[in-house]
């Protein structure tokens, strides 16, 4: 009965609502603590997994050897490989096309390339125009990798240990 | 001022010069209204970012003061949509009939000593009505959209504007038996001579539940049931689009700034000043309706929404006794030798 009572009058009081305001006024007061993002960024591990890129030897050499086991391992099917005999007698891709809008980045296809072929680098903020910009051709890819070839060989550098 | 009238009396005839001095002061007190309901939306967005630990808008402009514009523009160049099935000519009356109350309820509000469109005597009853049409907009929005979450959230608003308005009705006996009068004017003169003399000591509890009744009036949180987002989408305006959601977005807020400005005048004294020899000015009735805003806001940053039955509750069997009971119990203080305090 005093139970009820006391219940009785603290709702009618309104005591546990401006219990709550206060609550949130004293966040009012707070410090803000939101990240501006163009201009501060977040910190990123090295094991960020982004945007594709396909390395290159230092003889400038491309890594891929076409044994398409990032295409078999890729669980949203995004990776497309066409393979040929080249002059030297070695198998190179013709065609290596990643699906971006299909990708889910789980990072599957760098864990299973033999050899350090088909990377993710930290690039998360790139963008298409038109319908198929996101569909990155060989080039493309090696192209990134060239551009980023500084920066993805020091986060693979840092990763050594735990590989 | 009087200069600047008889300089236009002389230009026209005085039947013209009179019509056009009514629409020059309705233009004064619309215009500014406009602009403040688009700064109350930056204010909440602010209030609220900053309540949530974020900061809010900060792109568009200085601080992001270029928000509301923006926010317009866009609005502006929308698509209205036209649902096939829905009743065209109501369809495009509802936006009107929400917003028109709305600002049709600022002809009788006095913002200091005489400065008022309209000094009629029934000030505060032309107010009621006014605002009641006001949840016509809302019913027929959802009537004409032909949709079945609209529908819903139009019957939902009408049945709450319809219980709440009971307890607010009774609030407002209070403050008529405090003040003996139905004009603003003279509720806020009543009220003279510092803060102890307001309204809201002796009315307490009555404008703890207006101002609740008031949240309930214009479908805010915790009380926006009719909208209600995470069960029937948007609730009344889910068909519109463009401009015509943009008159219900503003008739919502020219309504908090409404109410909250009734709330100010009726139990905070308007634009007497809380210590007597500091002078009354507009400037402290704006000071209590931004105070009385900010709670508005305060209140959707902090309560979640309120399930149905609970509202209905709280306005019939909670809100509704409270206040027969307190007007009952004014009545019987007046008639004691402490009746002064009551007035
Ligand atoms: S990250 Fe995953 S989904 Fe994307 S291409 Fe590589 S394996 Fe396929
Ligand atoms: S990128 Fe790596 S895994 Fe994929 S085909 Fe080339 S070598 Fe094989």
């Amino acid at each position: 009965m005093i139970k009820k009572t006391k219940q009785f009058l603290s709702s009618l009081m309104l005591i546990e609502l401006l219990k709550g305001m206060l609550l949130t006024g004293r966040y009012f007061f707070a410090r803000k603590i939101t990240v501006q993002y163009p201009e501060e960024k977040t910190p990123q591990s090295n094991r960020f997994r982004g945007l594709h890129a396909l390395r290159r030897y230092a003889n400038g050499e491309e890594r891929c050897i076409a044994c398409k086991l990032c295409e078999a391992v890729c669980p949203a099917m995004a990776i497309t490989i066409e393979s040929e005999e080249r002059e030297d007698k070695t198998r190179r891709t013709t065609r290596y096309d990643i699906d971006l809008t299909k990708c889910i980045f789980c990072g599957f296809c760098e864990e299973s390339c033999p050899v350090d072929s088909i990377v993710e680098t930290r690039i998360l903020d790139y963008h298409g125009e038109s319908r198929g910009d996101l569909i990155y051709t060989k080039e493309m890819l090696l192209a990134v990798g060239d551009k980023y070839e500084k920066q993805i060989a020091e986060d693979r550098a840092q990763d050594e240990r735990y590989r | 001022m009087d200069a600047l009238m008889t300089s236009v009396f002389g230009l026209w005839g005085p039947s013209i010069a009179k019509t056009f001095w009514i629409l020059l002061k309705i233009v004064a007190v619309v215009l500014p209204l406009m602009i403040s309901v688009a700064y109350l939306t930056y204010f909440e967005r602010k209030v609220i970012g900053f309540m949530q630990v974020r900061i809010g808008p900060n792109r568009v402009g200085y601080f992001g003061l270029l928000q509301p514009i923006a926010d317009a523009l866009k609005l502006l160049f929308k698509e209205i949509i036209l649902p096939t099935a829905s009743n065209k000519v109501l369809f495009f009356l509802a936006p009107v009939l929400a917003i028109a109350p709305a600002f049709a309820a600022w002809a009788v509000i006095p913002f200091d000593l005489n400065l008022v469109i309209a000094d009629i005597d029934a000030s505060l009853l032309y107010i009621l009505a006014m605002t009641s049409i006001a949840v016509y907009g809302v019913i027929i929005a959802g009537w004409a959209s032909n949709s079945k979450y609209a529908f819903l959230g139009s019957l939902r608003s009408a049945a709450q504007i319809v219980s709440y308005e009971i307890a607010m009705g009774f609030t407002l006996v209070g403050v008529l038996m405090c003040a003996n009068s139905l004009n603003l004017g003279k509720i806020v003169m009543g009220q003279a001579g510092g803060f102890w003399h307001w309204y809201v000591w002796p009315l307490f509890p009555l404008f703890i539940i207006y101002f609740i009744s008031a949240v309930a009036e214009t479908n805010r949180a915790p009380f926006d049931v009719a909208e209600g987002e995470s069960e029937i989408v948007a609730g009344f305006h889910v068909e519109y689009s463009g401009m015509a959601f943009a008159v219900f977005f503003l008739a919502e807020y020219a309504n908090m700034i409404l109410v909250s400005m009734l709330a100010a005048l009726m139990f905070l004294g308007g634009w007497l000043s809380p210590i007597p020899f500091i002078p009354d000015s507009f400037l402290w009735l704006l000071i209590k309706v931004a105070f009385l805003l900010f709670c508005f806001i305060w209140f959707r940053a902090t309560f979640p929404r309120y399930r149905y039955d609970q509202i209905m509750r709280l306005g019939w069997k909670i809100f509704i006794p409270i206040t027969i009971a307190w007007i009952v119990f004014i009545g019987g203080m007046m008639q004691t030798s402490w009746g002064y305090l009551f007035h």
